[in-house]
């Protein structure tokens, strides 16, 4: 390598160093570390594009949130937990405030960083995955695992079987399968499957898929063996649409499978081809452009040719609107936190935690903003990071996920307590007193 | 019922086992010919099937697309050898493996930068549901996808063989195999035989991508598959065509066997690691595989 | 004229077999040791020290484990990660269980758990040679990996998987803060570091590389094998090992299987290759090259589209970096096949005769 190369690069890594150039003051900076290669890189796209497409339009439509225009930066961090800290080290300090909060969109990162970031007093939301027992927010005060975490939506899936079943108590006697991706992700709902089922008398099998999961020959094989009533698919990446194909090669009906949200978009059915047709995935936000506020994105953004998304095929996708939902929950509880601390000023990390935790978006506040059935209405609070909120049941036609529910509570009488115990243990384990939210305003 | 399904998971491991011998067969070929273990078959393979994928997606028909994926894998092929091998000719093999890892890469990058990072669905006209006749007869489920992927990975084996052995080209693939110097006296031009060896290469890769493909849809974890190809090479021997074919049978085979009955008894998910130790009993006792060429060490 | 060696003469064996034995190459190195240990701390930012530095000085580490089995030794493996994780989660272990050992006393015996490992898979190799024993050491990498997944006690039982690593204490100072981290990971490095170019320069070090030219002809001069190989593995699995667990500790802040996939062991294999086989100083800038490079690209992609003020798809400059770094792994491999530490060589010798020609 030449010399003029290594000065360059010299350079150009110690420029990367120094703080970013004071910029204007009303800005409020969210860092924007999402993963737009590798093996997740469809669904990496998608959110990104959903988050970044919503804030683009606040800028466009309402000139940012009181006045305080929304900045980013994108960092990738190929879904890898090393390439998430250093992203998370790198935006940090960015902005007139400091970065305002994280979506990692992967469990391994948010676990990486929930220690830094709380050290840091920057929250994380993650929205749908990540630390379960943050729901707790007396033992995790920055970690927010919102709408629902994988306990709760667990529940709310043996609920719509039980549902579809006529009741509950059918529930006894009949066999559930567990598929589960072989890595932290995929293990985590065993131990909530295993409380209910000894709860309502179903019998319950865990199989476990090697990652990657592109081959589950023998995986369905074994399905066929056991015979079970309903599988509850719970994949990432190949394995989802590879899962959906083996199981119309060994002939199971793909309409008794229900599948996490993280298995249930467009691009797990569409591979899979006609063997996807039927199946059901659970989710918290719908798909779909006819929301006001989807029309609002288009109007405000892709016409104006500032969209994310080079295929406009993919506009109003699962991701895509899953992106646009943690977009209004992040600019709602901004606006809150405005509210408290200051309207039209940039806040802090600090301060967006508070907002994030007197977030209350009430169907009022959802017709306001369009998105009325997007997404269901959040409540957080100091007890609860996560807000309870309810999961939707959506079916695969072929062509589209069609709704097949109404918004299926969760059973947080079950979930509540191992939460509470899995949070306290932590605070035993590092120490930590946990806060007294009575005491809190 | 027990032995049908019993039947049912050796049918099926027997039918995964033909899968990976279409990936292993790129890695025999380039190996026979120029000693360079191509780890960047599996990004092959991966850029081979998005190709056509995206090309059918894009409106083509299918022989077209066909035609111009083959097309388009075979200037990959010839490129990569003119670039990234003639220039590592003397150098030890770790650095070549090195190279064609480096290779990985750059096919990986550049298939998610020309055809996006959407998955695709591939069909090939051949159903994957179970044959009726045959389920409803003897209780086994195969659906024709599956024999119609062992008769493809049988015409493949049968022509190269035919390439091999009784064409010009063929028999200069193995005279360089053999001794490079040699074949080099005897006036084989050694850059054109690479160049077509990483031709052919691309072209298995391109129909075990289409077969891949059609199986479990056109996404970036087909890059993977070449993982599972490496239990295959060491049980077949690097060498040998035939040695693909069978060591893949068996590795799929004793594979599925291995999870079906084996894997609930110590939790499931065997099947990471269980063809590599397979492999790695095997080579204990014969280190060059069932067909490879013994290896014979002066000092 | 800077680097002459004029004038400097070695009166007693000692002397003359000092790992630096030029004087000029001794202030270097006591300048860098400077730099590093006191400078770095007081002037670097946080960013600088946990993200960059600290990764850098885990991966040397690893490296060098990897470099004495594949560079010295001439074992090719593709377990790396495996024997990190395993370090990772046996000091994890330690720490939880038996809180009382401290620090180093963890780390060495994860180190040691790691070696064990090491060797047990390291028995092919009396075996097998070449790529089969990289595809044997494959299994390994796969195995261990699903055998943690599996073993819950490894975890503590932990519902994900995914377990927060506890903040260790060095007699009684908590390693908390990124300086302290930094401190911590560096000396560790250093130390083992200098036992790894002591010991490449001992009687053992000869022998891995006389396995390594070529092990029928060093067995009938009577180095033994199974002996040689094995311990190969051992040392190399240990070094792996407390990388791994330096990883989790002052690193990842988490220890869990995802972080030690065959990715992993490519990027480490990919330093070794880089920086230079057979070489400690390789193993260090290899370690700079492959951490430092991703980041690099990253922020001047970065840089580049607020230049040009064109907003190209992040998805484009995403697949860019990729292209460019594996083309750029080719580059190297074609340009230098012995690395950096030979570039690093050819510098030191031009610079001996610098200003003159010849």
């Amino acid at each position: 390598m030449n010399r003029t190369a290594i000065s360059t690069a010299a350079l150009a890594i110690a420029a990367a160093g120094l703080p970013a150039p004071a910029g204007a003051q009303m800005e409020q900076f969210i860092p924007a570390n999402f993963y737009w290669v590798g093996p997740y890189a469809a669904s990496g796209t998608g959110f990104a594009a959903g988050i970044l497409d919503y804030f683009a339009m606040l800028n466009e439509r309402d000139k940012g949130i009181n006045g305080v225009r929304l900045t980013w930066e994108k960092c990738e961090t190929e879904y890898n937990n090393a390439r998430g800290v250093e992203c998370y080290e790198r935006q940090k300090k960015k902005g007139p405030t400091g970065a305002t909060v994280m979506h990692p969109l992967s469990t391994g990162i948010t676990y990486s960083i929930l220690e830094k970031a709380t050290a840091d007093k920057i929250p994380v939301i993650s929205m749908g995955y990540g630390r379960t027992d943050a729901s707790d927010g007396r033992v995790f005060p920055y970690i927010f695992p919102l709408i629902t975490n994988y306990w709760s939506q667990n529940t709310a899936k043996i609920k719509f079987i039980g549902q579809k079943e006529g009741g509950m108590d059918k529930l006894k006697g009949k066999k559930i399968a567990n598929l589960y991706h072989d890595s932290a992700y995929g293990k985590e709902t065993i131990p909530v499957l295993d409380v209910q089922a000894k709860k309502y008398g179903f019998q319950v099998t865990h199989i476990p898929v090697p990652h990657p999961g592109n081959e589950q020959q023998s995986q369905w094989l074994q399905i066929r063996q056991l015979k079970p009533d309903w599988v509850i698919l719970r994949g990432w990446g190949v394995m989802s649409p590879t899962a959906l194909k083996t199981a119309a090669r060994v002939g199971y009906p793909r309409d008794k499978i229900i599948a996490v949200w993280w298995s249930g978009a467009e691009e797990d059915a569409i591979p899979a081809g006609d063997a996807a047709k039927g199946y059901i995935t659970a989710g918290f936000n719908l798909p779909g452009t006819s929301y006001p506020v989807m029309q609002d994105v288009l109007k405000h953004v892709y016409k104006k040719g500032k969209g994310e998304f080079e295929d406009p095929s993919r506009i109003g996708s699962i991701y895509h609107t899953r992106g646009v939902v943690a977009g209004i929950v992040t600019t709602e509880a901004i606006r809150t936190a405005q509210e408290r601390f200051g309207k039209g000023k940039p806040i802090t990390g600090e301060q967006m935690r508070w907002g994030i935790e007197n977030l209350n978006i009430t169907e009022a506040r959802l017709k306001q903003l369009g998105a009325v059935g997007l997404m269901a209405p959040l409540k957080i609070s100091c007890m609860d990071h996560e807000g309870g909120g309810p999961v939707k049941f959506l079916q695969w036609d072929g062509k589209a996920f069609k709704p097949v529910s109404d918004w299926v509570p969760t059973d947080q009488s079950i979930v509540r307590p191992m939460i509470e115990a899995s949070a306290s243990q932590y605070a035993l384990d590092n120490k930590i007193t946990p806060r007294d939210c009575s005491k809190e305003k | 019922m027990d032995f049908i399904f019993f039947l049912e998971v050796l049918a099926g491991g027997l039918l995964a086992g033909v899968m990976y011998a279409l990936v292993a067969l790129g890695f025999v070929l380039i190996y026979k010919a120029s000693g360079v273990f191509n780890f960047a078959q599996g990004a092959m393979v991966f850029f081979a099937a998005l190709t056509y994928a995206s090309l059918l997606k894009l409106g083509m028909p299918w022989w077209g697309a066909l035609v111009a994926t083959l097309a388009v894998m075979v200037v990959l092929g010839v490129a990569i050898e003119r670039v990234v091998l003639r220039p590592l000719v003397n150098q030890p093999p770790i650095t070549l493996f090195m190279a064609t890892i480096g290779l990985t890469f750059v096919l990986e990058g550049l298939s998610q930068l020309v055809w996006g990072t959407q998955p695709h669905n591939l069909e090939l006209g051949v159903s994957d549901v179970p044959m009726e006749s045959l389920s409803r007869a003897t209780g086994i489920n195969i659906s024709q996808f599956e024999l119609f992927a062992a008769g493809v990975a049988g015409i493949l084996v049968a022509v190269l063989a035919v390439f091999f052995q009784y064409t010009r080209v063929g028999r200069a693939l193995r005279a360089v195999a053999d001794d490079h110097q040699a074949a080099l006296a005897v006036g084989i031009p050694l850059q054109h035989i690479w160049a077509i060896v990483w031709a052919v290469a691309g072209f298995v890769a391109l129909v075990a991508g289409l077969l891949w493909g059609a199986r479990t849809g056109v996404q970036y974890a087909l890059t993977f598959i070449a993982l599972k190809a490496l239990p295959v090479l060491i049980l077949g021997g690097f060498e040998s065509i035939l040695g693909a074919i069978v060591g893949g049978l068996i590795i799929g085979a004793t594979e599925k066997l291995a999870e079906v009955y084996l894997g609930p008894m110590v939790g499931g998910g065997i099947e990471s690691w269980f063809a590599y130790v397979v492999a790695l009993l095997f080579l204990l006792v014969r280190p060059e595989g069932l067909f490879g060429e013994k290896h014979i060490d002066r000092v | 004229m800077l680097y002459r060696e004029a004038g400097q003469f070695r009166s007693s064996y000692a002397e003359d077999q000092q790992i630096f034995p030029i004087r000029q190459d001794r202030i270097g190195i006591a300048l860098l040791l400077v730099v590093a240990f006191i400078v770095v701390p007081l002037v670097g930012n946080q960013y600088w020290l946990s993200a960059i530095l600290t990764p850098f000085l885990i991966l040397a580490l690893a490296a060098l484990g990897l470099n004495i089995l594949t560079g010295y030794a001439g074992q090719l493996s593709l377990g790396t990660a495996a024997f990190m994780a395993v370090g990772a989660f046996m000091a994890y272990n330690f720490v939880l269980r038996m809180p009382w050992l401290g620090a180093i006393p963890s780390f060495i015996l994860a180190g040691l758990c790691a070696a064990a490992v090491g060797f047990v898979f390291g028995l092919p190799s009396l075996r097998i040679k070449g790529f089969y024993l990289a595809v044997a050491t494959l299994a390994c990498q796969f195995f261990v990996l699903w055998v943690i997944q599996r073993w819950g006690w490894i975890t503590n039982y932990s519902t994900s998987g995914v377990i927060t690593a506890q903040t260790i204490v060095l007699f009684g100072y908590p390693i908390a803060t990124p300086a302290a981290k930094y401190l911590f990971t560096l000396s560790i490095v250093a130390v083992l570091a200098l036992a790894a170019k002591n010991l490449m320069r001992s009687e053992t070090g000869r022998a891995f590389m006389a396995v390594r030219d070529m092990d029928v002809a060093a067995s009938v001069i009577g180095i033994p094998m199974m002996k040689t190989k094995l311990l190969a593995f051992a040392i190399s699995s240990f070094y792996c090992g407390v990388a791994g667990a330096l990883y989790t500790y002052t690193y990842l802040g988490t220890v869990e299987p995802e972080a030690f996939t065959l990715d992993l062991s490519f990027r480490v294999l990919f330093m070794i290759i880089i920086g230079g086989i057979g070489s400690i100083l390789g193993s260090f800038l290899g370690a700079a090259f492959i951490t430092l490079f991703p980041i690099f690209l990253n922020v001047f992609s970065g840089w580049l589209s607020h230049l040009t003020g064109q907003d190209i798809s992040h998805a484009v400059i995403s697949n860019l970096e990729v292209i460019i770094f594996g083309g750029l792994i080719i580059f190297f491999l074609i340009v230098e096949p012995n690395g950096l530490a030979r570039l690093w060589q050819i510098a030191k010798e031009k610079l001996r005769l610098w200003p003159f020609p010849h």
